[in-house]
């Protein structure tokens, strides 16, 4: 069987378990609606600020929705010692950890399109002017997210703290990401397009997905098998 | 008789560091900043030696990938600890300068703030060591996690520098020339302070070293002791 | 060529050897037992034989080839100390979920025929949750079987296990040695897996401290190995 169809038989084995319990995604979106809120009390929620700050705004919550997330993934596989039953199926390492991260992937998307209208009305904010290209950035960005989530998850999922050390080994890597992610976005916030300027953020986005989609498929065999 | 040899080079770096700060406080000031600009002498080279140690974390988790040899792992950890610990310098003296010169603490320029994250991300790589009890399976998350962090060092350095640059720029090997040689010597020749501080890495790292063997063979004295 | 071959197999948690130098090897059509104390290493063998932890040093080879080998992994069936089936899912979509990753020819009547043969094709879209332990095991019974492996690698397959789950899994046992499959299991169910074995390997702190055939003897005392070469 294809790399890729194995890939896609473990993300709909882990969309169906999740849309079963909803319990990732429920919390996910919690979370973001509660960090939506407090972020109002922490400035004065005017047109001009929020225009402002609405990329760092969003990106934060949808790096810490997303954790939560994030953490369940590989967590998912342990009560029952599934992971073992995974590795010993002849599948690779690689195409485990791609279905899982579509999965995760996903998620985290429903998460931030569900956020992004709720966003909008809060903070009066017209977010759909430059819809599409908003729609390539949260493309772009959510899946650097999730792949150094996903990884991470593999490597914190054995261990104690695991909820604390996910976000601690996640963040400060995904600086770029984040940082691209939140410039491109305040841009088309303030309904302005992408233009010659905003390239190299983009460029940026796509060359950290591509250099960390190789390096995790190629390292995630060694963490899942040692 | 390595511990001799460690003995010696802690010895020389001693003296070597007293020479050059010697030779460095007789330097004339600098015209517009004044003695503060000295702390440049240690400032690059600290952040040098951390780059180098980076880069031997890199190599030494590659050889424990492909060795499974639990030296390189000791390498690995030893360097990335003394690595952190000039970061923290190179952090800790550009924010004294920026104090001065430009009168905060701390000013989010491209290279401070990619310094910050570097010690984050590798002090990340010491919080997973921690968590994870069983040794091999430290040492193998912990390498690959290292390899991440070092793929992720240029791309978070060139993200910060698409984003804002306040920081002077380099001011070595420029045509320009504000720099005297005499003063580039002071750093790079091979007495300079590059010098004493890589020594000073070396040292640190090889005690380091010789505690997580140390460790690792307490660990497995403990196993046997659980099994008996 | 020995179904499975362990060769001088050594594992190491950091410097402390959990195996030592193991040699043990299993015939086409053969039971070994591996018994031994906690923490003697039967666990860690196992995972090693089953590729999920590799060997400091020594190799395993499974009909002569390693156990990472995708050929292997789909000969090798795995059962663990957990049920390896998804609480959210049911029985049915579990055991789809299993044999479209061993590429099964036919994923459907494959699984129809194994919820059948573990007595489960009643509730079979029921969430394995909602399971007895009883089912649940059986559940997990089917999963390891599905791709009707020709090694089976079983960690302490009897102790979780309910009477009838024993029942189930005996007859399959049975059955698959006399199809000429290889089983390695771990144990301290000495009376049930000595019925079953063909050879047994006592390990003692990581090493191999007795091999052989089983004799009559040990059927009619559990203990006989234990007394006679272990743990002096």
């Amino acid at each position: 069987m294809g790399f890729f169809r194995q890939a896609l038989v473990i993300t709909v084995k882990d969309l169906r378990a999740e849309i079963r319990t909803k319990e990732a995604i429920n919390a996910s979106f919690a979370f973001a609606l509660v960090i939506l809120v407090l972020f109002s009390f922490a400035f004065d929620p005017l047109e001009d600020t929020t225009r402002d700050i609405s990329g760092g705004l969003l990106w934060i919550v949808f790096a810490f929705a997303g954790t939560l997330i994030l953490n369940r993934s590989f967590a998912r596989e342990l009560p029952n010692d599934c992971l073992d039953a995974l590795i010993a199926a002849p599948i690779s390492g690689a195409a485990l950890f791609l279905g899982k991260s579509v999965a995760n992937y996903l998620l985290l998307l429903a998460v931030e399109l569900v956020s992004l209208p709720v966003f909008g009305i809060f903070y009066n904010v017209r977010w759909t002017t430059q819809f599409w290209q908003l729609m390539l950035v949260l493309v772009l960005g959510t899946w650097g997210l999730t792949l150094i989530g996903t990884f991470c998850s593999a490597l914190t999922v054995n261990i104690r703290l695991r909820e604390v050390m996910l976000p601690m080994l996640t963040y400060p890597a995904l600086v770029p990401v984040l940082m691209g992610s939140m410039q491109l976005t305040m841009t088309l916030m303030a309904g302005k397009p992408i233009g010659p300027d905003m390239v190299p953020w983009l460029k940026l986005l796509a060359g950290f997905d591509l250099v960390f989609t190789a390096a995790s498929l190629v390292l995630v065999e060694i963490v899942l098998v040692g | 008789m390595r511990n001799n040899i460690l003995y010696g080079l802690g010895a020389a770096v001693i003296l070597l560091l007293v020479r050059d700060i010697n030779l460095i406080a007789g330097f004339p000031q600098e015209a517009s900043q004044g003695a503060i600009f000295k702390i440049i002498f240690f400032h690059v080279p600290m952040a040098i030696t951390a780059m180098l140690c980076s880069s031997v974390a890199l190599i030494a988790s590659v050889m424990f990938l492909i060795t499974r040899n639990f030296k390189y792992d000791a390498v690995a950890v030893a360097v990335t600890e003394v690595g952190l610990a000039f970061l923290l310098g190179n952090l800790v003296t550009g924010s004294i300068w920026a104090r001065i010169i430009w009168g905060v603490w701390w000013a989010w320029d491209v290279r401070l703030t990619s310094a910050l994250v570097c010690w984050l991300l590798y002090a990340g790589y010491l919080m997973l060591r921690r968590a994870i009890e069983e040794p091999t399976q430290r040492a193998v998350f912990a390498a690959c996690f290292s390899i991440f962090a070092f793929i992720d060092v240029p791309i978070v350095y060139l993200s910060i520098r698409l984003f804002r640059t306040q920081h002077p720029g380099p001011v070595f090997f420029t045509s320009n020339g504000s720099f005297p040689p005499d003063w580039t010597a002071a750093i790079f020749g091979p007495l300079g302070t590059l010098m004493a501080l890589m020594m000073l890495a070396t040292v640190l790292t090889v005690i380091r070293l010789s505690q997580e063997d140390s460790q690792r063979e307490l660990d497995s004295l403990r196993r046997m002791a659980h099994a008996m | 060529m020995s179904a499975v071959a362990i060769e001088g197999v050594w594992k190491f948690y950091g410097d402390y050897p959990a195996l030592r130098d193991v040699r043990l090897e299993a015939e086409r059509g053969a039971c070994l037992a591996l018994i031994g104390r906690n923490g003697a290493g039967k666990t860690t063998l196992l995972r090693v034989v089953a590729g999920f932890s590799r060997p400091g040093r020594g190799k395993v080879q499974i009909f002569g080839n390693e156990p990472r080998e995708t050929e292997t992994r789909r000969q090798m069936g795995f059962i663990g100390h957990g049920i390896s089936v998804y609480d959210e899912l049911s029985a049915f979509e579990n055991l789809m979920l299993y044999a479209k990753l061993y590429n099964l020819p036919n994923p459907k009547k494959s699984a129809m025929e194994w919820l059948e043969r573990t007595g489960l094709e009643r509730v079979r879209n029921g969430l394995v949750r909602e399971f007895s332990r009883g089912m649940r095991q059986r559940l997990a019974v089917a999963r390891a079987f599905l791709h009707e492996p020709t090694v089976l690698l079983l960690d302490e397959p009897f102790t979780a296990l309910d009477d009838k789950a024993i029942t189930v899994l005996q007859k399959l046992l049975k059955e698959a040695l006399a199809a000429g499959k290889t089983i390695v299991m771990s144990t301290h169910q000495l009376r049930e897996a000595l019925e079953l074995a063909t050879h047994v390997a006592l390990l003692n702190r990581g090493q191999v401290a007795f091999h052989g055939p089983r004799t009559p003897e040990m059927v009619s005392d559990p203990g006989y190995v234990y007394a006679r070469y272990g743990e002096g």
